[in-house]
């Protein structure tokens, strides 16, 4: 594992940084990204909700919705920082997780006897 | 270019889901035959590498915001199929712990980001790495690659935004799903990538690129004529 030691502690730098990915758009008072408004949002913007969009906009309830535990989403500003970055430790263990369980099972499985050597 | 729910109507999402499947399968069959024992590990750097990138939101003129994704440089380092897999994976953790993209429209955003972007820029990264051999050209090739493969990306997630007032209409000439027509989803979305994001990605390309050449981790990046990937 020595030689991703480098890789990982960029990845931990990144996640600390995170934080500025949720506040510069708060600073510039920019809005969802196109195409991701939510419910309320498109009815303003046409005139009327479509009916589907409207039936199936929730049709998921995410434990951590937009990055900070539910019912936070007016935390203090500093709040909202921990919780993104906690958000961005999180992904890192969900999806480095993830793909190396899945990676190994790749790589295990009918790999060549060049790699098993190693 | 998270899709959310609602936003595709179920044949646009089951038939996003549908052509996924066997390209998961051949992504996987691929990193089985092709991938080193001991980059396995790069998968799930990369994984959680896209997932940190696509958090960096970055403001838009006009209100809105847009991320890079990361996409085309894990493809140089894990090759397109090993990058299909693994930006798969952060979209998949998004939707489900923090419901960015819906769950139902998980298939079309893996077949936008996971898959178009990575193998759109991938190719073209080795296609302008034959004339720019160089360590400088690689760098440029990585970073019009990015650019390339992010806007190839934002222009299926827009032609899949804008189908849906033409396939979902209710008599009283109202949308059922994603109400703008093609024509408007095209021109928002493309102006907003061909100008600030694609740059953006481009430039995390090709100075991730740039820094990994002069550093110890430089085995990152594969070189492309090495790989059989195809």
């Amino acid at each position: 594992m020595k030689e991703y030691r480098g890789l990982l502690v960029a990845l931990g730098v990144m996640a600390l940084l995170t934080p500025i990915g949720l506040y510069l758009p708060q600073i510039t008072k920019a809005g969802a990204a196109w195409g991701e408004w939510g419910i309320l949002e498109v009815r303003k913007m046409v005139g009327y909700a479509p009916a589907g969009m409207e039936k199936a906009s929730d049709t998921w309830k995410a434990p951590i919705p937009d990055y900070a535990p539910p019912g936070r989403e007016n935390a203090s500003i500093p709040e909202q920082g921990i919780h993104y970055l906690l958000s961005a430790f999180l992904g890192i263990i969900a999806c480095g997780g993830g793909a190396y369980l899945l990676a190994r099972w790749l790589t295990r499985r009918g790999s060549p006897p060049a790699d098993r050597r190693q | 270019m998270h899709i959310p729910d609602g936003y595709l109507g179920p044949p646009t999402y089951i038939a996003t889901y549908a052509a996924c499947a066997p390209l998961w399968g051949v992504a996987a069959r691929k990193v089985r035959e092709s991938l080193d024992a001991r980059r396995a590990p790069l998968l799930a750097i990369s994984a959680a590498f896209s997932f940190l990138v696509m958090m960096f939101n970055v403001p838009l003129p006009g209100g809105s915001t847009g991320h890079a994704v990361g996409g085309v440089l894990i493809a140089i380092s894990v090759g397109p199929w090993g990058a299909m897999l693994s930006i798969s994976i952060a979209l998949v953790i998004q939707a489900l712990l923090f419901g960015d993209g819906g769950i139902t429209a998980i298939g079309a955003n893996c077949l936008n980001i996971a898959f178009v972007m990575p193998f759109a820029g991938y190719y073209t990264y080795r296609l302008l790495s034959r004339a720019l051999s160089s360590e400088r050209g690689r760098v440029l090739a990585a970073g019009i690659g990015g650019y390339v493969g992010l806007n190839a990306a934002a222009f299926t997630t827009a032609v899949m935004f804008g189908i849906q007032p033409l396939l979902h209409m209710s008599p009283d000439g109202r949308a059922l799903y994603a109400p703008y027509p093609l024509s408007v989803a095209v021109h928002a979305m493309m102006i907003q990538h061909m100008t600030v994001i694609g740059t953006v990605e481009a430039l995390v390309t090709g100075l991730v690129v740039h820094s990994l050449h002069r550093s110890r981790s430089a085995w990152v990046l594969d070189r492309p004529e090495r790989r059989s990937s195809r």
